[in-house]
């Protein structure tokens, strides 16, 4: 369905978002209408689904990001919806992800401070149903942030 | 902890912190979903004129908050089935295992995420492949080969939900 050019036009538009179409037409080399046109057509087949703001956290005084992975309890059978549901529920957590493996579940969770993290984890985390099991990464710092696909 | 590295984006989340009221959150919340949205038609949503919607966003963007745009792809569609998250710990440590490490992981195409964790592991690795084959690939001959790299933790990702955060 995807031919070379509609590769090319999402790798550049993935690079800079933001750009017109004529740039991204040039940049692709491809006819501005032809660029139009192929931008309607992923978006009809839902390949592009649209944009999003990333907010950057720190700005907003959230200093503080962990990354929560949790194994539930699997004996109830229930454990992962009424887990996430609750999740779902503490404005902290950016993120919820469900995995197959050693983790179910990972929770990325922002805080102000330390205190705060301490405060957020004991009463809102640590609450939450069907934890058998938390570990904690505390992020130090996001060397590559690209979540560009490699088309 | 590494000391800082050259090539590392500078902080830009340094004071001046700026306060947001109702209005800001509710462009937040907006954009987060559809970043394309006009001034315009946010102001009518949120009745504001789209002068004062503009200078509101203005203002996120320059200080930061609003850090710019991701597309939302169909990850699937685009013949990319399998999301892998890897924590990895290194072998060998100092400063020039970190840097070498940084650099050579950062020019993987499939990693899609890199970031340095205290805990458990050293690095959390976001890794994107066509299949559980292709997956293998990757990790085989290009993150096993990494230079420092030791006990390696793999995670299958099933599915993904990103909240709106404290700004609800």
């Amino acid at each position: 369905m995807l031919d070379d050019s509609d590769r090319r036009l999402l790798r550049h538009l993935q690079a800079d978002p933001e750009q017109p179409v004529a740039a991204l037409a040039a940049a692709a080399g491809i006819p501005v209408a032809t660029c139009y046109k192929r931008l309607d057509r992923l978006r009809e087949a839902g390949v592009l689904r649209g944009q999003r703001a990333v907010i950057h956290w720190p700005a907003l005084g959230f200093a503080v990001e962990v990354s929560l992975r949790i194994t539930l309890d699997k004996t109830n059978p229930r454990a992962f919806d009424e887990f996430h549901a609750a999740a779902r529920e503490v404005p902290e957590v950016t993120e919820i992800q469900t995995f197959l493996g050693r983790v179910d579940v990972r929770l990325t969770v922002i805080a102000r401070t330390m205190p705060h993290y301490q405060e957020v984890y004991r009463s809102r985390i640590l609450t939450l149903p069907h934890i058998a099991d938390i570990e904690a990464l505390m992020h130090v710092a996001t060397i590559k942030d690209a979540q560009a696909l490699p088309l | 902890m590494s000391p800082p590295s050259r090539t590392r984006r500078p902080c830009r989340y340094d004071p001046p912190m700026i306060d947001l009221d109702e209005s800001d959150r509710a462009i937040l919340r907006a954009l987060q979903t559809d970043a394309t949205l006009k001034a315009s038609e946010l102001g009518r949503r949120l009745d504001l004129s789209q002068s004062a919607t503009w200078r509101r966003i203005k203002r996120l963007t320059d200080a930061g908050v609003i850090a710019g745009r991701r597309l939302d792809l169909d990850t699937d569609k685009l013949g990319f089935g399998v999301t892998v998250f890897l924590g990895v710990k290194l072998a060998t440590k100092g400063r020039v295992s970190l840097e070498d490490f940084e650099r050579a992981v950062t020019a993987i195409p499939e990693v899609q995420t890199v970031q340095h964790v205290l805990g458990l592991y050293d690095y959390r690795l976001r890794v994107i492949a066509r299949d559980l084959s292709d997956f293998e690939r990757v990790l085989r001959r290009r993150i096993m080969t990494l230079p420092g790299v030791g006990n390696v933790e793999a995670n299958v990702l099933l599915s993904e939900e990103r909240r709106p955060g404290p700004i609800g």
